[in-house]
């Protein structure tokens, strides 16, 4: 592909702006407090749209995308049940906790709720997750420029994803290191602001070329534009997944575990300047969060629906879609301007089993911002995309350099050291955790299933949790020991259930069944959702159970810590509109609006 | 935070969009347009970057 200096120009600015808000920043970094916490400064607008631009990384854009591509708008589950309540119970129930007990993050929550085990188990598996997302996002980043050919004819070939890692690491780095949190953060809202400008533009056109939604609707099979239309049983919707494992594995387990105790997003809340601001920030970041399937999932809609092919792009996949076998994109599954996924060694598209092409659905979006781009917005559209890696990258270095400094280092390595101690120890954390990065995105590509093997490691470690953080802030009898014993058996809870059931048409190993296949789901989705399901409620009864057999803390230590025992914050001081409640009931109304408009 | 955040968002959305807006006016009626059918989005996208940011820059100078 061929940039022009107009493109290029614009990605030039977009960099400048990024490490020159580090510079800046840095003469503000005075203590520990302002590196890792952002001072506790930062109004709630901003840190709101933090919260959802830190999340916003490659896993987000790329994947919805292609998500979007291949199941179509009941993608917007993950949103629209998923994600939204999720935020809006946070804001509503868990943050006064979170900020009020001035923990300095969520380990730290657990150690002043809990005891040390509890803290260190969720610090060391968090700190981990961090770094091998971190590492996937650049090796996404890095191979989606080698796949577009952006740095072709400038450095070679065989050198372009190294010089690509090379690259983000650098930048990111450097914002970090100088502006630590606050420079993140504000990294992130520009991140916000240039995705929503680079991907707008990209979805009125595309939805002015297939005819507007009408005519996505007449293009695509209906069970693509519908969101809850065939829920009730698994095999009639494209997830492969029925309404219980929806609602109760995504919607419940899966995106309040990860919404509600991950620190990477509940960082972005605890910066805000007051209680009342941090509980708004994930309210008001659940406003732009409701309209985001329209920008990451509806390009992935558009780009199957656009048949008029400007070039001959795919002659091969057409051709033998009209030899008329059973293709897995049939009518049922058009493919549009999707290309085929080709084999980066021999050059040649890969095939499936069964002899039929397989498509690169990850570049739904990339192939989109091709096709309808000229020179100048392309420029900003790949800013735009170039924008959403880093921010992953960047969320996940500074929620690392945090845990590890307060978590690890200041409780089990040295900790009576001076507070300008641990400032530079966080300035070392930072480059610490980029090198583990580049490691791990290194880890990722020199070994083929290692993705899998993280996912599911992901999935193991995060389903379990939310039931700790849920009895720990409502139910004041639930213990240290009764907490500790049930992450750890809702864990393991979790891989036995992945090592008994597999998914329909994979075999036993990675994906599941390597003790003994007792159930086979419909699909991988099905199984995960119900893997989360399992761990949450063996965590939940576990910690119950050894609750009630061991001692509880008295009731004065748990002040601020727990629902029943901490005085509600008074609320009369803010108008109408900066309640937290007000809001989060005005989400839901339009959230309520939105699955029935696109059921 | 000593940097109010609309400041550098307002300025690179005043750059970017006036880059756009300004390569979009040499460019009326090129035929590298039909990718975007005809439309000439560097300017109309730009113009609304440059608005955007105005807004922006100008809201953050006040305080």
């Amino acid at each position: 592909m061929h940039l022009s200096p107009i493109d290029w120009l614009i990605m030039l600015v977009y960099f400048v702006f990024v490490l020159g808000i580090g510079f800046a920043l840095k003469r503000y970094m005075r203590t520990s407090t302002d590196f890792f916490l952002a001072g506790r400064s930062i109004p709630a607008w901003v840190c709101g749209l933090a919260f959802i631009s830190a999340n916003l990384g490659a896993q987000e854009v790329i994947g919805m995308g292609a998500s979007g591509a291949k199941y179509g708008i009941i993608t917007s589950h993950f949103y629209w049940i998923g994600a939204i309540p999720a935020m809006l119970f946070v804001g509503l129930f868990m943050m006064p906790f979170y900020y009020g007990s001035k923990a300095r993050s969520v380990p730290e929550y657990l150690r002043l709720r809990y005891d040390e085990k509890t803290r260190a188990v969720n610090a060391f598996s968090f700190a981990i997750m961090t770094v091998f997302s971190s590492g996937i996002s650049m090796y996404a980043m890095a191979l989606l420029i080698q796949t577009l050919g952006l740095l072709h004819g400038i450095v070679p070939d065989a050198w372009v994803f190294h010089v690509s890692i090379i690259l983000s690491a650098v930048i990111v780095l450097g914002y970090i290191f100088l502006g630590g949190l606050t420079s993140a953060i504000y990294n992130e809202v520009l991140q916000f602001f240039l995705i929503v400008a680079g991907f707008l533009p990209l979805v009125w056109i595309g939805l002015r070329n297939v005819g507007g939604w009408h005519g996505i609707q007449q293009k695509l099979p209906t069970t693509m534009t519908h969101s809850w239309r065939g829920m009730t049983h698994a095999s009639t919707n494209s997830l492969g997944v029925e309404v219980v494992g929806l609602v109760m594995g995504l919607g419940f387990v899966l995106s309040f575990g990860y919404w509600c105790t991950d620190f990477l997003v509940i960082q972005r809340a605890m910066a805000a300047e007051s209680q009342d601001s941090a509980r708004r920030v994930p309210i008001i970041a659940a406003v732009p969060k409701m309209f985001f399937p329209f920008l990451v999932i509806l390009p992935g809609l558009i780009a199957v629906s656009v048949t008029s092919h400007s070039s001959a792009m795919q002659p091969t996949s057409i051709t033998q879609q009209a030899s008329g076998h059973a293709l897995p994109l049939d009518e049922a599954h058009p493919h549009g301007i999707i290309p085929q996924k080709v084999d980066p060694i021999s050059g040649h598209p890969i095939l499936d089993t069964n002899g039929n092409p397989v498509y690169d659905y990850d570049l739904a979006i990339p192939v989109m911002l091709l096709h309808f781009f000229p020179t100048g917005i392309l420029g900003l559209g790949l800013t735009a995309l170039l924008a959403s890696f880093m921010s992953g990258m960047a969320g996940n270095v500074t929620a690392f350099n945090t845990v590890w400094t307060y978590d690890i280092y200041q409780s089990y390595i040295k900790k009576d050291a001076s507070d300008a101690h641990y400032l530079w120890m966080g300035r070392i954390a930072t480059i610490g955790g980029i090198l583990l990065s580049i490691a791990a995105a290194y880890a990722v590509t020199n070994f083929n299933n290692i993705m899998d093997a993280l996912q599911l490691i992901f999935s193991l470690v995060n389903a379990p949790l939310f039931a700790t953080f849920l009895l720990g802030m409502f139910w004041k009898r639930t213990t240290g020991h009764g907490a500790f014993t049930g992450l750890l058996t809702g864990t393991a809870a979790a891989l036995v259930h992945h090592g008994l059931t597999i998914p329909a048409d994979a075999v036993p190993g990675i994906h599941g069944g390597w003790i003994h296949v007792v159930h086979t789901y419909p699909s991988d989705m099905a199984q995960n959702f119900w893997t989360a399901i399992f761990a949450f409620g063996v965590n939940l009864l576990v910690t119950t159970v050894v609750s009630l057999f061991t001692k509880p803390r008295p009731e004065p230590e748990l002040v601020g810590l727990v629902y029943s025992l901490t005085p509600k914050a008074p609320e009369h001081h803010l108008t109408w509109y900066q309640k937290p409640l007000t809001l989060a009931l005005g989400v839901l109304a339009v959230l309520v609006a939105l699955n029935l408009v696109f059921a | 935070m000593g940097l109010d955040i609309r400041l550098p968002l307002g300025l690179i959305f005043l750059i970017i969009g006036g880059i756009m807006a300004v390569y979009g006016v040499f460019t009326r009626g090129s035929a590298m347009y039909a990718s975007s059918q005809g439309i000439n989005l560097n300017l109309i996208w730009g113009l609304v970057m440059l608005l955007f940011g105005l807004i922006m820059f100008i809201a953050g100078r006040k305080k």
